[in-house]
């Protein structure tokens, strides 16, 4: 029989879950023991992703540490310094180590902290993390979805290179990270730290330190909560930001290769702890937190990103009264609200077009009512014209009247005094036949 | 930003993701595990048993008694949770159990609380994954049922048809034949053959195997295949056989050996359900069960009230994306109607200042006309008069002739008369 003890911190989850639950003993062996197993053999075969974001300026060895980091030549010609904004350049690649399938992606900030006004460096970095947020969250909101398959490219893991001036951090770089550390895992590091000595190394990690949290810029703490990698862990933490150098030249040292930077005063060798934290970079980076690097990206900055974005859409949990919503009523709730807004926006606009034909048929009518009025004015002056011309007609009338009478009596007189003459009895006659 | 397709890498020196595995290991196991298992089958056919020697514990014992010990009148949907550990690994198990099902006289209708209980088990973690405030969701659905079918050397029952046809798609079901050992080899050969016949032609889809690439690992799968469904032997029980403690059923022709191969699949299903395919079948649950239910939940609220057919082919954007493009859709109508309305108020305005326009002009044309006729009036007046005055001058003039010749004759004629006189004189 075996015992069973039960510490709540090791059942963060299945304390929530386990109300009620009982704890029985095992009579033999049943054998979910190789539940762990069965997950793993589940990822190997479906394969690993993980997501590099390297922030720096141009010339400080980042894609030569990529290159050292993965033992592999990546892709890239070395950038100029004139690029006009910061542009974020991304390559996917599949490697395999044993029978671990990793799809790596490693993206590059191309001209960053080259401009002159570098108030906006920042702006791209969080736009291409965000959008890589919002990818994976309309998928997750599809209706028919693959999650399961799907390619997720969000930043696990962001490596900002600090410039080795052994100073402190430039403004640049607080800006930047304040940014970012709400979004990513930032892990700090010092680029070609080859260039300073160990002394001013120390102080330069302890002024970074204080910079970043007198700032409050929150950084990536390794994890301790596993105890079977809680010492290394925090033994790390105390380590940040690791100073490193890359390189993919090989030197040979006593009887091996190494890689190395060969200077005329000595080799500095990349894998050597001595020399740089190269070592402990990849160690804590790969080796032992790349899987709790994703699992935060996931649980903790990708739910931040998405409770956000939901919140603005205007989503919430419960409603006024505090009961929960369920996702039914939320979305038919948004959608009568959608529908009642389009509906409103149509109604105004035929409401605007009403107004717009009353308004134009007033005017018209105005118009066709004057063009009437003048119209009428002139038929009312041709009328009196008209009148005026009837009256000179009726005048001429009766002068012409007046002097056919006239004509006639002065004829008929003289018709009478041929008569009389006797001569002109034919002339009568004809002027009688007249 | 700009991407690159996708490269083969091929490492020079050891780079350290091979861990990774571990990575996943060690999380798994601080995480812990949870499985929820639900057995089905009228009461009598050892499925508290049968539970009991899959996990080697007493969950149902007299303190906690299994469902045929539970009198019901209608068919229950119970659950019992245990936490149980073992290497290290814990596991929270929840049985889900339903005392009463087919037990009635008449049992229309008996899988009813059961796929009441599947779908609210997914409605409660759609819920949950669909909250704002999102915690670690626990794992409350149902990863697999477990079917008891009873031995009666024929066939499947019409229940068991109706039962597995009703849930087939909601959950991964494994039937399984009860108490095998009432079942001669040849017997249990048969009854399996016809089973398995039975369910071709019925289409219900049962748990399959997931293919994978080791050819051994099929092999093995694929005798599986060959002995489905599992007929299966339970016990509470620990008897002595031939030195060893076993699990089994001492008859008095001898002893019917739980973990023996060749008296039942036992060993079969428990290592399938347990050792091998627990995460498959929790993967296949969250993959394409609750994926169903999901888009089905889903695809009706947004729709509601819409052409279904119109939408068909956009089921893979989510509702929110769906009101995005919906949004733009209204917009560029809008934009149309605006488009149209404006042409459309144009053209009448047109219309009404050509009205207008031809109005004017044949109230110009008439009022020409009218003046031109007055004017011709006039002329014609003006000609009239003129004429008139013309002969009236003329006929004066006449006149005056006339009058100076008849004064000149009469002034002659009074001449010739004084003449005449004169002469006569």
């Amino acid at each position: 029989k075996q015992e069973v003890s039960y510490n709540a911190p090791e059942l963060r989850l299945m304390w929530s879950n386990g109300e009620g639950a009982r704890a029985v003993p095992l009579a033999g062996h049943v054998g979910f023991d190789s539940m762990p197993d069965q997950l793993v053999n589940k990822s190997v075969n479906h394969g690993f992703c993980f997501n590099i974001l390297c922030v720096g300026e141009t010339g400080l060895g980042k894609s030569t540490l990529m290159d050292t980091l993965f033992n592999t030549k990546f892709e890239g010609e070395p950038t100029q310094h004139n690029q006009p904004g910061v542009t974020l350049k991304s390559n996917t690649y599949e490697l395999q180590e044993s029978n671990v399938r990793l799809k790596l992606t490693v993206v590059n900030t191309v001209g960053f902290g080259d401009q002159i006004n570098k108030e906006d460096s920042y702006k791209s970095i969080v736009e291409f993390i965000d959008a890589q947020f919002e990818a994976y969250l309309q998928e997750e909101l599809k209706i028919k979805r693959t999650l399961h398959s799907y390619h997720d490219t969000r930043i696990h893991a962001c490596l900002y290179f600090i410039a080795p001036t052994g100073h402190s951090l430039k403004s640049l770089d607080l800006v930047t990270m304040k940014k970012l550390d709400s979004k990513v895992n930032i892990i700090p590091i010092i680029a070609k730290s080859d260039a300073i000595s160990k002394s001013e190394l120390a102080k330069f990690k302890i002024k970074i330190t204080s910079e970043l949290v007198s700032n409050g810029v929150q950084i990536y703490q390794f994890p301790t909560d596993d105890e079977s990698v809680a010492e290394i862990n925090s033994t790390m933490n105390s380590h940040l930001p690791f100073a490193v150098v890359g390189s993919t030249e090989e030197v040979k040292i006593g009887n091996k290769m190494v890689k190395a930077r060969q200077y005329p005063w000595g080799t500095v060798q990349v894998e050597n702890e001595n020399h740089c934290d190269f070592v402990k970079l990849r160690e804590m980076l790969i080796r032992v937190n790349m899987e709790d690097l994703r699992e935060q990206t996931h649980t903790r900055h990708y739910e931040l990103y998405r409770r956000c974005k939901l919140e603005e859409m205007g989503f919430k949990d419960t409603d006024p009264d505090s009961k929960p919503f369920s996702l039914q009523e939320t979305y038919e709730a948004k959608r009568n609200e959608f529908m009642g807004e389009l509906q409103k926006k149509e109604e105004e606009m035929r409401q605007m077009f009403v107004q717009r034909v009353k308004e134009k048929e007033a005017e018209l009518k105005e118009a066709e009512k004057e063009l009437h009025e003048k119209f009428d004015r002139l038929k009312k002056l041709h009328q009196d014209e008209k009148k005026k011309l009837e009256e000179k007609k009726k005048s001429l009338d009766d002068e012409l009247n007046t002097f056919k009478q006239k004509k006639t009596a002065a004829e008929l007189l003289q018709n009478q005094a041929q008569q009389a003459g006797g001569s002109t009895t034919l002339k009568r006659d004809k002027e009688r036949k007249k | 930003h700009t991407e690159r397709p996708q490269q083969q890498k091929n490492l020079e020196g050891y780079v350290g993701f091979a861990n990774l595995p571990n990575q996943v290991y060690r999380k798994s196991v601080k995480r812990g595990f949870e499985f929820t298992l639900m057995v089905v089958g009228e009461s009598g056919l050892g499925k508290s048993t049968m539970i009991n020697s899959l996990f080697l514990t007493d969950l149902y014992s007299t303190d906690y008694p299994g469902p045929s010990h539970r009198i019901k009148k209608t068919v229950q949907v119970e659950q019992s949770k245990v936490l149980v550990k073992e290497g290290g690994v814990h596991l929270l198990l929840t049985i889900v159990d339903t005392p009463g099902f087919g037990d009635a006289v008449d049992n229309s209708n008996c899988w009813q609380p059961v796929t009441d209980h599947i779908d609210s088990k997914f409605e409660d973690y759609l819920n949950a994954e669909s909250r704002v405030n999102r915690r670690q969701m626990p794992d409350n659905r149902v990863h697999c049922c477990l079917y008891f079918i009873a031995p009666s050397g024929h066939g499947l029952k019409p229940l068991d048809i109706e039962f597995m046809k009703r849930l087939h798609e909601k959950v991964n079901i494994i039937p399984l034949i009860a108490k095998a050992d009432t079942m001669t080899p040849e017997e249990c050969q048969q009854f399996k053959k016809q089973i398995m016949k039975e369910i071709q032609e019925h289409k219900i889809k049962i748990y399959e195997f997931p293919e994978i690439d080791d050819e051994e690992e099929m092999k093995i799968i694929r005798k599986i295949k060959d002995r489905l469904p599992l007929a299966v032997v339970g016990s509470n029980t620990i008897i002595e056989v031939s030195g060893k403690r076993v699990r089994g059923r001492q008859y008095p022709w001898g002893v019917a050996e739980v973990e023996n191969g060749e008296h039942c699949d036992f060993t079969i299903l428990r290592n399938m359900l347990i050792r091998t395919h627990m995460q498959d079948l929790k993967d296949v649950t969250n993959n394409v069960h609750y994926e169903n239910y999901r888009s089905k939940k889903l695809a009706a609220v947004t729709y509601n009230g819409v052409d279904n057919n119109k939408n068909k082919g956009q089921l893979t954007k989510s509702p929110l994306a769906q009101m995005e493009e919906e949004r733009r859709e209204h917009v560029a109508k809008m934009k149309k109607m605006e488009q149209e309305m404006e042409q459309v108020f144009e053209m009448k305005v047109k219309e009404k200042l050509q009205k207008l326009k031809d109005s004017e002009a044949e109230l110009k044309r008439r009022h020409e006309q009218m003046k031109k006729n007055l004017e011709a009036q006039h002329k014609e007046l003006e000609e009239k008069r003129h004429q008139h005055e013309e002969e009236k001058a003329s006929w004066e003039a006449q006149q005056r002739i006339l009058e100076q010749q008849k004064l000149d004759a009469s002034r002659l004629k009074q001449n010739k008369k004084v003449n005449i006189f004169i002469d006569q004189q």
